[in-house]
């Protein structure tokens, strides 16, 4: 049961063959059984699933089902639920209660899908390992002493290691894609604005973007064609029509021409993924598509670019958390006004999340906000450029997803700089807004490597598509890691 | 030495929107505490701001009416700070590309007038309010007010004297309510003002270090907090000190300015782009539909009034301070017989010295135009005397009745029949021998009193034209 896809559950929840409640029931002794080693629950919701579950089969009895009703899912615990601890992974919100759902929750309850619960992310969605949450690391189902990527690591542990046949996930730089390649899943961030922001935690406001983590492309497009829309709370949020991604999968797919920027195979990746990557872009030769090689030069700029950008709007986002009207507030109450936000803050948030609070506040710092803020936003225009010229020639570009495989936990936690340059493949399509996809397309070492896929603006369904025909011909993303067979 | 002052105004002026800026709460005033504040204002986790598009449509109207130039894209800034009554820990603002900039502003200035430039003017939010007193060693935080439009108006210094900026403080306020954008009501805080103040030699380019004032929420405390910061700084100067570089406060209740923080200590604000907000557009289609909706303004008015009704400049300028008296006076005119002169003075004077017997607005005035008009047409009938009408208007204010009511009931009505002031007069002339003989022979300033004990006898209600003609005749037979 738990190793088939929300699109064989859905048909198995249709034909009777077993019920949501049963499924939720499964999944929830699974999470029992299984989460303790692998930490990627923060909250298990169980006694809400079991109702969400109970009605979810009335609907399908009823014939009023839509095609996730009765499916088990669970959200990064970035998304606000009414009622239920959402805490970003933060001491600072442990104890908060959301008042409300986010767009994307309401959205996918109204869908009839059934949350398990929350799952373990990096602390405010700032790491690439899952290392900064405050509930402790996830392991990665494959190896228990690796990580699983992060942020969105709780997500895609629990979807590799079976817990769950979908979860929500947050990608700012990378933290939909890079866990999903370090889990062997399947990855998708939408196009900047595709998914309302409503409720989901920012980070980096222009940078953020919903997305999903699921064992194919099939299933990220059920997810998504319920996640995306316009949203009225949302500003940024795009008003273009959604597509019905999960009927387009089908359509015809030839005549694909996919641009692959050589500069991402330099000494910066690992060889053996490298290979891999490698063999996948034969395989989507063979599928029929062109490749065609071409350049893009700023991508050694993201990394320092985003880590401008990103902070900067992060330390203006965390200011809200100042223990005045939620969240953490240090028991030590003395002193003046300025020693009250110093206690709270320096107490309630972790050491990567003041990290970048700190570089935020000096890069948008009076005398240092030209060299620092706006050059970087040069430079986001730059890379912008880098993939509408390239688009004019090609579909889509193909790459890796992250340098090398899965790496140890500790391994990189107190080097800053060795952990973001994890997130160098990721990074550009969030600076320029562009949907990308993660897919499993081979092993090193026993550990999965992915194969990530750009397109231009509003192509999910293009990228979806290929992606969807390489898992067709593949095994790679059925593949599954021991103990959790 | 000859010291020349230079000011600009800062005006913070509440948008009276249903709603506020970023969310959907109410911005209605008075309300309990917290009660009007939603997630959006209370700063949430996940929370995002939506643009209330009315609050660009009456800042654009602002602008029109003061010959802004209006942006046709201008961007929201986070302005970041701390502080508890600031929930998100930033203020959204306009910093870099605010909605309208670069126009003025005609000052009436007693008979001259002066033109002030406008620098610009921005949206943003309020905060919400700290209440420090009614909590034993805590502080209260009412929300309510967060997220309430503002308009902030900036002036260029070009401002020379308190006087000047109460003038220009007066000038937006009448036009923020004209626009019908404002309540401007000042007690609730819905105008503010900062001022920037500096001095200099006169005849020097170079600007003086300048003090901000803050908390200038009347126009008398805008004039006096100027005057007492002037005086401040030329002691200072004079004494061979320098200015230094500060925000004060003024103290109405002290009636003087004191140091706030100096602005080397204030706070690097990190203004930035706020990403969650998309650029304001503003379509040249938009602009000519506000257009259409500007009311006439008060310098267009008070030109009307003056070629229209032919009212001196100072009748004008009063009877338009307001679009409320405006339009009072126009009913009025409208309703009457009387010359637009003698209504305004009405207006001017009885009217309005009623009104601030009782802090009333004219939208409150217990006496209507139409039934001021009617009184003003019994005047123009001879049916009863100025004098007499300004006792019957004090009787309709107190509610005693309508015109004809009070006029007959209390037997005002003017005596002008020949015969009865022929008596008067030949009473008069018989009681007073020694005035008519001095009058005979001169002494013409006499004629006053007699006429006085006239009216005195009648009790006032003899027509002061007819007595005064027969009581000549009778002087001169």
């Amino acid at each position: 049961m738990h190793n088939r896809t929300l699109a064989q559950l859905a048909a198995a929840l249709r034909s009777r063959e077993v019920s949501s409640v049963e499924l939720t029931q499964y999944c929830l002794d699974r999470i029992a059984r299984l989460d303790d080693e692998l930490n990627a629950f923060i909250t298990v919701t169980a006694e809400q699933a079991l109702m969400q579950a109970a009605a979810a089969d009335q609907r399908i009895a009823d014939g009023e089902a839509s095609p996730l009703t009765g499916l088990p899912i669970a959200h990064k615990d970035i998304f606000c639920t009414a009622g239920v601890k959402t805490s970003c992974a933060s001491k600072m919100l442990d104890n908060f209660i959301s008042p409300y759902d986010a767009t994307v929750v309401a959205r996918l309850e109204r869908a009839g899908a059934v949350m398990l619960g929350k799952t373990n992310m990096d602390e405010f969605a700032m790491g690439s390992s899952n290392e900064t949450s405050y509930y402790g690391p996830v392991h990665n189902p494959w190896d228990h002493a690796l990580v699983p990527g992060g942020s969105s690591g709780g997500s895609a542990a629990a979807v590799a290691a079976r817990l769950v046949p979908g979860a929500t996930g947050t990608d700012t730089g990378g933290s939909v894609r890079q866990p999903a390649a370090l889990v062997g899943i399947t990855g998708l961030k939408p196009t900047y604005g595709r998914v309302s922001r409503y409720g989901m935690i920012a980070f980096a406001s222009s940078l953020d973007q919903a997305g999903t983590l699921t064992r194919s492309a099939a299933d990220a497009a059920l997810m998504l064609g319920v996640m995306a829309g316009h949203d009225e709370r949302d500003s940024t949020s795009l008003a273009d029509p959604v597509p019905d991604y999960a009927a387009e999968l089908e359509q015809a797919w030839d005549g694909l021409t996919i641009g692959v920027p050589e500069n991402f195979f330099d000494a910066g990746l690992d060889q053996n993924n490298a290979a891999c990557v490698r063999q996948a872009l034969g395989e989507l030769e063979k599928l029929g598509a062109k490749l065609k090689r071409i350049e893009l030069n700023n991508v050694h700029l993201s990394v320092p670019a985003y880590y401008v950008v990103a902070p900067a709007e992060a330390s203006s986002n965390l200011s809200r958390f100042d223990g005045v009207r939620f969240g953490f507030r240090s028991e030590q109450q003395s002193g003046n006004l300025a020693e009250f936000y110093e206690r709270n803050r320096g107490e309630g948030f972790g050491a990567e999340v003041k990290r970048r609070i700190l570089t935020g506040t000096y890069v948008l710092s009076a005398g240092y906000y030209d060299a620092y803020y706006l050059q970087a936003q040069k430079v986001r225009q730059l890379i912008s450029d880098d993939f509408a010229r390239a688009f004019a020639e090609v579909d889509l570009v193909a790459g890796p997803t992250t340098p090398t495989p899965a790496f140890s936990l500790g391994q990189k936690s107190n080097d800053p700089i060795q952990m973001y340059l994890n997130d160098i493949y990721t990074i550009g399509a969030n600076l320029a807004g562009l949907p990308a996809i993660s897919v499993p397309c081979g092993f090193v070492e026993a550990l999965p490597v992915g194969l990530q896929l750009i397109g231009p603006h509003l192509s999910e369904t293009v990228l979806l598509r290929t992606a969807h025909q390489f898992q067709l011909a593949t095994d790679w993303h059925q593949r599954v890691p021991a103990g959790y067979a | 030495m000859d010291w020349e002052v230079v000011i600009g105004l800062e005006i913070h002026t509440q948008l009276n929107t249903q709603s506020k800026i970023f969310s959907g709460a109410s911005t209605r005033y008075g309300a309990t505490p917290n009660s009007q504040a939603c997630l959006v204002d209370l700063g949430y986790p996940g929370v995002l701001p939506v643009l209330n598009r009315e609050a660009v449509n009456m800042a654009v109207k602002f602008g029109l009416a003061t010959h802004c130039k209006i942006a046709p894209r201008s961007i929201f800034a986070r302005k970041n700070y701390f502080y508890p009554d600031l929930p998100k820990g930033y203020q959204i603002s306009q910093y870099e590309l605010p909605i309208v900039y670069a126009g003025y502003v005609d000052v009436v200035l007693g008979d001259t007038s002066k033109r002030i430039g406008i620098t610009r003017a921005h949206l943003e939010e309020d905060a919400g309010k700290s209440l420090h007193e009614d909590f034993r060693g805590m502080s209260g935080i009412d929300l309510n007010r967060a997220g309430t439009p503002l308009l902030e108006i900036v002036s260029e210094p070009e401002l020379r004297s308190a006087t000047e900026a109460g003038a220009y403080m007066r000038t937006i306020h009448t036009l923020v309510r004209y626009l019908g954008i404002s309540d401007g009501n000042m007690q609730e805080g819905s105008f503010r003002c900062d001022a920037n103040v500096s001095i200099r030699p006169r005849g020097a380019t170079k600007l003086g270090t300048r003090a901000e004032l803050k908390n200038l929420n009347s126009f008398r405390f805008v004039e006096r907090a100027i005057e007492h910061e002037v005086e401040r700084q030329i002691d200072i100067l004079e004494g061979g000190g320098a200015v230094a570089q500060e925000t004060r406060l003024y103290d109405s209740d002290r009636d003087e300015t004191r140091p706030m923080r100096s602005k080397e200590e204030a706070n690097d604000y990190r203004y930035f782009p706020d990403p969650d907000l998309l650029p304001v557009l503003v379509e040249e289609t938009l602009i000519e539909k506000l257009r259409l909706e500007l009311p006439e303004l008060p310098d267009a008015k008070r030109a009307r009034f003056v070629a229209d009704y032919e009212l001196p400049a100072y009748d004008a300028e009063l009877l338009t301070a307001s679009r409320a008296t405006a339009d009072y006076y126009e009913q009025l005119v409208t309703h009457t017989r009387a010359t637009p002169k003698i209504a305004a003075n009405w207006v001017i004077g009885e009217l309005t010295a009623a009104l601030n017997r009782e802090a009333l607005d004219i939208e409150d005035s217990k006496v209507a135009p139409e039934v001021l008009g009617e009184l003003l047409d019994e005047i123009e009938n001879g049916t009863i005397s100025g004098k007499i009408a300004k006792e019957v208007f004090e009787a309709i204010w107190r509610g005693e009745g309508d015109v004809k009511e009070i006029i007959a009931s209390q037997g005002l009505e003017q005596i002008s029949d020949t015969a009865s002031i022929e008596a008067l007069v030949d009473a008069a002339i018989a009681k007073y021998p020694l005035q008519v003989q001095q009058f005979r022979e001169g002494k013409t300033q006499v004629l006053g009193f007699l006429i006085g004990q006239i009216m005195q006898a009648s009790q006032g209600k003899a027509n002061p034209q007819q007595v005064n003609a027969v009581l000549r005749a009778k002087l001169a037979e």
